[in-house]
């Protein structure tokens, strides 16, 4: 993956399979302390211990089209080779959550590029699921719940192309107050 | 700056000049589906997306549903995107980037004429 933020669409998109309602995603940058940390929490129907032990191999997948599954092993391979750390906890029926962070500035670390297309995305394409994304950096930290969204728009569906359009502006410009994703 | 009460006026404007889209035109409506598995992501499928979304909000094409599903299963000619007409027919598009998306949408989904070029059938030629 060439961007830290499509790897977070790629896990995101495993919460969706799980069946989650709420999805809540978490980037901290910190150049003071030199990490990027990425963590991906939902409500889904879990997995159990099994299960997980095996979900970091990359011969695992529930797909159906073939026998590899690829997202969370790059995400692994890609915290471990820049310094950092890779964490999955999960309960069947509960919900699982994936943690990364990354040496800020190793050579090898991905940018987190373009964030703000991955959340409009993951809302485009299941806006029933409630998404809370938050961004913290040194200056500040910006949310987003789609719930409120909900609130102000009512009954008006929230994949709307001209709602779509409106998020992603909406979430650059907070991103651009808090200096956010530009590493 | 944006604040979210802003949405109150993209709600108010739709209610009174957009007709939501409603179950009584499902058989007009043609459905892209694009593939964002890891395979579809990796090989850019998140702009292949956005595009076909930008594309037909700037259109006003009210009958086209953009929609995602998972793996479509040729991987190595990711991204792929599935266009399926209110007649059932399917065209399946592979190695896609934003500059095909808007000859798709002008061609295909406006004037209902496949892109040979850019279909599965002419991936190897």
């Amino acid at each position: 993956m060439k961007e830290l933020s499509l790897n977070i669409l790629d896990i995101a998109n495993n919460s969706v399979k799980a069946k989650a309602s709420k999805i809540e995603i978490c980037v901290t940058e910190s150049k003071k302390d030199d990490f990027v940390s990425v963590d991906i929490a939902d409500n889904g129907c879990g997995m159990d211990e099994q299960m997980l032990l095996r979900v970091i191999d990359p011969f695992v997948t529930t797909r159906t089209t073939r026998k590899v599954g690829l997202g969370i092993p790059l995400l692994r391979q890609q915290a471990i080779d820049t310094d950092g750390h890779f964490d999955i906890s999960s309960k069947p029926s509960k919900g699982t959550k994936v943690h990364a962070d990354f040496r800020l500035t190793h050579l090898d670390r991905p940018p987190i590029g373009d964030i703000a297309s991955t959340v409009v995305s993951l809302i485009f394409a299941s806006p029933d699921i409630r998404y809370i994304y938050k961004h913290k950096t040194d200056s500040g930290s910006f949310m987003l719940d789609t719930d409120q969204v909900k609130e102000q728009l009512g009954d008006i569906p929230l994949n709307e192309p001209e709602v779509i359009t409106w998020l992603t502006e909406y979430i650059n410009e907070n991103l651009q107050c808090i200096e956010g994703g530009k590493i | 700056m944006k604040s979210l009460e802003e949405l109150r006026a993209i709600k108010a404007k739709m209610q009174n000049s957009v007709q939501l889209r409603g179950v009584e035109d499902a058989d007009s409506v043609i459905r892209v589906v694009v593939g964002m598995a890891t395979c579809g992501i990796a090989a850019g499928a998140r702009p292949v997306l956005n595009k076909f979304i930008e594309e037909v909000q700037n259109r006003g094409l009210k009958n086209v549903l953009v929609t995602q599903t998972g793996c479509i299963g040729v991987c190595r000619l990711e991204p792929i995107v599935e266009v399926i007409m209110p007649t059932g027919e399917k065209t399946t598009y592979v190695k896609m980037n934003p500059d095909k998306v808007a000859k798709i949408v002008h061609e295909h989904l406006v004037n209902n004429r496949a892109v040979e070029e850019y279909t599965i059938g002419n991936a190897d030629k």
